[in-house]
Parts: structure tokens; C-alpha cells; sequence
């Protein structure tokens, strides 16, 4: 179970002077599930498309399932999977019009198995439906039957549900884990924090770098290294100017109708208490709370943006 | 055939088939263009309005004036009393053209003096070039024929010394359309492929579907043939119904083999097809490919003899006119369908029509690769 399926080195891509993807080393397992977490043109697309032989790299190299993605994209592209940001649909053709065409091009031009394609997504049901027709969750549902019908060991979708409501992305997710289940390895972005949680590791990119991958238990347990409180009060605005300049507080964020922090490393929520009485700012209650990923992430991009401020 | 071509070709003929507007479109526009251009684009110059000032009113000037009755190319609109009225006429537009004849016509005649005043609306060429040598036509035959009617009365017996017999080939009424229509099919078939071709490989990558066909292991060759050979049936399609419409409507004759005229027509589509590929590489969008086909296809219709003849344009234009296509494959059409003859005497035009398909196409093909990059 343990064969490496993805194996990058110092991969790099420029747009002239642009460094849209910088030396990016990582290795991937088959049957894993990796998540790429990132605000949008932090590289995660590019990086999808230089494995995927859509771009050239610049400088460094990577292998896909053991082949090189510069010379041998085509045995490659026979084993991969693909579900692009913009669903690629016909969208004049049927639900399996458009299945059997995909099919036809990986040459699965037996009935059966693409029958088998749309039902193991939920679409069968819809198989005769002129695709301009479906509503956004049941497109993202056809996208992935497109990326499946050849069966491919490795799958890379890219921002797959954006756009699509919670119990379709829920839906989309437990389809992803029965894929993961086969032995499939799948690679996703998202900009979701809650989904990346569901991944088995996550890559966290900014500005082209991999700051970090590891499993989001790992991730947390690393990088947030003090205590997450969440502060309850009325007056938010001048709660986060406090925090703003208060030295035990690592990060704050603003989390629904509170504010959540993370101090440094051994202070305790009695520690805050005792700061937010001295400075005499009001607040209704300091409750422990959990770092999510989204703590991680501002963390990780903090310091390597203070690194590229002291090298 | 593979299952990676087969599917495209599928796929692109249910697009095709399930877009019923611009199937109609395909199928009609041809039949528009020809009815249009058939009727429209002739230079048959006939019944030009004449206004004749009959100053003399005397059996010589009557005379006259029946002999440009009699010839097809004036009608005798007006009979103005004064010069000043027949200006009035031609500034006006109600008559092209105008004659005065002098009152002292009849006794110039018999002196040999005679002269006839003709003016001619200039401000559309083809109108006046033609009327110009009606008009000197009809004038020295009325001439010849006093003089000798003057020389029989005096007993002389004279003939003309030279008489020239003319003979029209292939096109003995001279009828524009037989060779508007010809041209006809060449553009059809040019544009057709050109434009169906650029956005269909365009709207391809507007809706991002260009993206997944190329991480598949499908190859650029079978992409590209898949995507041509359903419009080239189309055009194919097109070009024999034109073809019929022609022949049945408008009488064209198609005297050499239907199977030589198909078959080179669809060398000439390579060119088509090449240059609609090649548009799709540099355009975005369908709107600019559209216009980047637009771009060829203007000078192609006017650099290539479909409306003017190549002789007569200026020099460097002509050298522009061997760049073009449709140039060679309308000497050629016209050459197949009016004169009849075989591969022997168009063997350079479709030598060079070969090699500039398999330029354009090779050189469209090589831009059209398999990554984003």
C-alpha cells in the first residue's frame, strides 16, 4: 500500500517574472488522501497542471505513478483522472452522452461500464437529462463520472465543490473516501477549511511555497503551539485593536460572534483574564477552544512572511 | 477507426445535429448567397435611359433615333425640348444617358458634316463604359449606312471592306451568373470551413472542455481530424447543393465529372479548414476567431477574381492574388464546370492548391498542441 504515486523535486513554474509555483517537494502515497489549501493564486492549480503535463515546469521535476511528467505524459494521462475548476461539460449533450464520450476517448466503449460510472455517482437516474438542464450540485456529480469512467488509479480534482451546497459537498466527500477505499489516490484543492480536515494530509501553499503537508491532527499539534481561547464580548472591534497589540496573543480572528485567539506558547486563559481586566476591556467570557486549520494556516503564512522579511 | 476519432466524430455530429439554428443556417445560407449573387452581381448592362433632344425632327434624325431604339441597350425615356431640360434629366438621374441632334442635322447629313452630340452619366462606371460603346456602335453603323446608301445613289457599288465574325465559347450569351455561380461555391466552401472550424475548436476552450480532452490520451492528429472531417462533410454537403441549385435554377452547365469536382473541392477545403484551425490557435474567444477568419476571407473574395478579373488589377496585387487560394480553386471551377476539360489543363492551379493546404494545415497543426503553455 505504501508505493510512492506522486514524487516531486524543487518543481518550479514561472510566468515570466512570476514564480507561480517555488521548488516544491513533496511525495505521495497510493490510496492517500491529500488536500491543497490555499487563497486563490497560491500555486495549487499550477502545481495540479504541471503533474497533470498541462504545463511545462520551469526548472525541478516530478514523477506521476512513476513516470516523468515532461516525457511521458501519455502513459501517464491513461491512469489519471481529471475534474477541472470549470466543470468540462458539454453542455448540448446528455448526462451519458457526454459520459460515453469521455469513455470513447480513454476507449471504454462498453455500455455497461459507463452505466456502472453513472451509477456509482448517483447519476444514473439522470443518464437522458441534456446537461444544461442540472442544477450545480448534479454537474460537479457529472464532472467526477467524466474523471472516473476509465477507472483511473490516480485522481486530481481541483476546487471541486466550489459553488455546490454543504450536504452536496458531504455527499461529494463520501464518494471521494469509497474512491479512497479502492485504492485510489485522490488530490484536491479547496479553499474550504472544514473540508480539508476531511483529507488524510494536507499541503498548505502561499505564494507559490509548500509552508507545509502533514496530517491536519499533526499539523495542529505542531504548528499552533499555545492555547486557542474564544473571547465573547459586545464591543468586537475594540476587542481586536486590544488584541492587536498584546503580547500573549499569537493570532486573533474573528469567528462568528466572538473572537477567537491563540496565545503563545504557555500562557493560560487565566494569563488573558488577568490582561483583559488590567487594561480595563470589557468582555462577556474567556471559553478554551479548539485550533482549527485556519489557525494553522494564518501561523505558517505569518512566519514565512516574517521570513522573507529577516532571512 | 479508433474509438478516440470515432468519439469525436460522434460527439461533434450530435453537437451539430442537436443545434438545428445553425444547421439551418449551414444549409440555407448557401442557397441565399446564391440567389443573391446570382441575380444581383451581373454586368449585363441593359436599357439605359436615353433622353434624345430631336432639334431637326427630319426623317434623317428619326432615323437615327430608331437605331438606337432598335439595340437592346437604350430605351428612349424622354424626348426633352431643350438642352437645358435634358441636363435637368441627368443630374436627376432619370436619365444614365443623353443625345442631342442639331437642327441643321438633315442638311449635315447630306454635306457630310453631320454631328451628334452623346453625353453619358459617368457616376457608375460599368453603366458609362458600356453605353460609351453602344452608343459609338450604333453611331458608325448609321454612318456606314448613309454613306453607302449616298454611294448606291450615285450608281457606285461598295461593300464593306472587312467584316469581322465573332464567336463567344463556352458562354455564348455571355451570362454573368455562369460566372458568379462557380465563385459562389469556392466562397461557400472557403468560408464554411474557415469559420465552423475556428469556433468549434474555440468554444472548446471558452467552456474549458479543451483542458480535460487534452490530460485524456487522446492524440492532437485525431483531435484536429475529429473535430474537421464532420464540417468538411457539411461543406461537401454544401457544395452540391449549390451545385444543383445552379444547374437546375440557373442553368449553369457542369461539364466535366462530378467526381473530379468533388474531389477538388476538398483539396481546396484543406485550405478552409487550415486557416480556420490556425484562427482557433490565435482567438480566445468565438468573436475574435470569427473575426480572424474575416480577416482572410475579405481579401480572399476580392483578390482572387471572384467579382474582378486579376488582369486587371494593379500590379503588386496581383502578386498578392498567388498568396490566395480561392484564386486557384476558382480558375479552376470555373475552367471544370464551363470548358469541360480534363485534369491536363488545370494540373498547375491544383498543384498549387494542393501545396498550400498542406502548408496552411501543417503549419496550424504544428501551432495546435497538447499543452496549455
Amino acid at each position: 500500500m505504501n508505493e510512492t504515486v506522486i514524487k516531486t523535486q524543487d518543481l518550479t513554474r514561472k510566468f515570466g517574472s512570476f514564480v507561480a509555483v517555488d521548488k516544491l517537494n513533496f511525495s505521495v502515497s497510493a490510496g492517500e488522501i491529500i488536500g491543497f489549501l490555499g487563497p486563490n493564486g497560491c500555486g495549487k492549480t499550477t502545481t495540479f497542471r504541471m503533474l497533470l503535463g498541462l504545463l511545462t515546469p520551469s526548472s525541478g521535476n516530478a514523477t506521476v505513478l512513476g513516470f516523468d511528467v515532461i516525457k511521458d505524459t501519455d502513459q501517464i494521462r491513461q491512469q489519471i483522472g481529471y475534474m477541472s475548476q470549470k466543470f468540462a461539460i458539454y453542455d448540448d449533450l446528455t448526462v451519458k452522452e457526454n459520459v460515453s464520450f469521455y469513455g470513447g476517448v480513454y476507449g471504454v466503449a462498453n455500455s455497461a461500464a459507463i452505466d456502472a460510472c453513472l451509477e456509482f455517482t448517483g447519476m444514473a437516474q439522470h443518464s437522458k437529462t441534456l446537461t444544461r438542464e442540472l442544477a450545480t450540485g448534479w454537474r460537479q456529480r457529472l464532472a467526477l463520472s467524466i474523471a472516473l469512467v476509465h477507472q483511473p488509479k490516480l485522481l486530481f480534482l481541483d476546487e471541486p465543490t466550489s459553488g455546490v451546497d454543504p450536504l452536496a459537498r458531504r455527499d461529494f466527500w463520501d464518494m471521494i473516501y469509497n474512491l479512497a477505499d479502492q485504492g485510489v489516490t485522490v488530490l484536491v484543492t479547496t479553499h474550504y477549511m472544514d473540508e480539508a480536515e476531511y483529507c488524510g494530509r494536507v499541503a498548505m501553499m502561499r505564494e507559490g511555497k509548500l509552508l507545509a503537508m502533514d496530517t491536519p491532527l499533526h499539523l495542529k499539534h505542531q504548528i499552533v503551539t499555545g492555547k486557542a481561547a474564544e473571547i465573547a464580548c459586545t464591543d468586537i472591534i475594540s476587542m481586536m485593536d486590544w488584541c492587536e497589540n498584546q503580547p500573549i496573543v499569537q493570532k486573533y480572528s474573528l469567528a462568528g460572534n466572538h473572537i477567537k485567539v491563540i496565545l503563545q506558547k504557555g500562557v493560560r486563559k487565566k494569563d488573558l483574564r488577568n490582561n483583559l481586566d488590567k487594561d480595563g476591556v470589557k468582555y462577556d467570557s474567556v471559553s478554551a477552544a479548539e485550533p482549527g486549520l485556519d489557525d494553522v494556516f494564518g501561523l505558517l503564512a505569518r512566519s514565512s512572511k516574517l521570513a522573507e522579511i529577516n532571512p | 477507426m479508433n474509438s478516440r476519432l470515432s468519439s469525436i466524430i460522434r460527439k461533434e455530429f450530435i453537437q451539430i445535429l442537436r443545434d438545428k439554428r445553425t444547421l439551418v443556417l449551414i444549409l440555407v445560407i448557401p442557397v441565399m448567397q446564391l440567389f443573391l449573387l446570382g441575380y444581383s452581381t451581373t454586368n449585363d448592362v441593359r436599357n439605359v435611359a436615353l433622353a434624345v433632344v430631336d432639334q431637326s425632327l427630319s426623317s434623317e434624325s428619326r432615323q437615327l433615333v430608331d437605331a438606337f431604339r432598335a439595340a437592346d441597350y437604350f430605351e428612349i425615356s424622354h424626348s426633352p425640348a431643350s438642352e437645358d431640360v435634358l441636363g435637368e434629366l441627368i443630374d436627376s438621374g432619370q436619365a444614365k444617358a443623353g443625345m442631342i441632334i442639331p437642327p441643321t442635322y438633315a442638311q449635315d447629313v447630306a454635306n457630310g458634316t453631320a454631328q451628334v452630340a452623346f453625353i453619358i452619366d459617368g457616376s457608375d462606371p460599368t453603366i458609362a463604359a458600356t453605353s460609351l460603346s453602344a452608343a459609338q456602335l450604333i453611331g458608325q453603323n448609321a454612318a456606314t449606312k448613309i454613306l453607302m446608301a449616298k454611294i448606291n445613289r450615285t450608281g457606285g457599288q461598295i461593300l464593306p471592306p472587312v467584316e469581322i465574325r465573332t464567336t463567344v465559347w463556352y458562354n455564348p450569351d455571355m451570362v454573368s451568373a455562369y460566372f458568379m455561380i462557380p465563385g459562389v461555391i469556392g466562397m461557400i466552401l472557403f468560408a464554411i470551413t474557415a469559420i465552423l472550424t475556428a469556433t468549434a475548436v474555440v468554444r472548446e476552450r471558452e467552456r474549458g472542455t479543451i483542458e480535460q480532452l487534452i490530460v485524456t490520451p487522446i492524440r492532437p492528429w485525431e483531435l484536429v481530424l475529429g473535430k474537421i472531417l464532420p464540417y468538411t462533410i457539411l461543406a461537401l454537403f454544401d457544395t452540391l447543393e449549390v451545385l444543383f441549385i445552379g444547374h437546375v435554377w440557373f442553368h449553369i452547365p457542369i461539364r466535366s465529372s462530378l467526381i473530379l469536382i468533388v474531389g477538388i473541392s476538398s483539396i481546396f477545403l484543406l485550405s478552409g479548414l487550415g486557416i480556420g484551425l490556425f484562427a482557433s490557435t490565435i482567438a480566445n474567444t468565438q468573436q475574435e476567431a470569427m473575426l480572424t477568419v474575416w480577416m482572410t476571407l475579405l481579401p480572399s473574395i476580392f483578390l482572387s477574381g471572384f467579382f474582378f478579373p486579376i488582369e486587371a488589377m494593379p500590379g503588386f496585387l496581383q502578386l498578392i492574388s498567388y498568396a490566395i487560394p480561392l484564386r486557384y480553386y476558382l480558375s479552376i471551377i470555373r475552367v471544370l464546370l464551363l470548358k469541360g476539360v480534363g485534369l491536363s489543363a488545370i494540373t498547375m492551379d491544383v498543384i498549387a492548391l494542393t501545396l498550400f493546404g498542406i502548408f496552411i494545415m501543417g503549419a496550424a497543426s504544428l501551432r495546435f498542441r497538447k499543452r496549455l503553455d
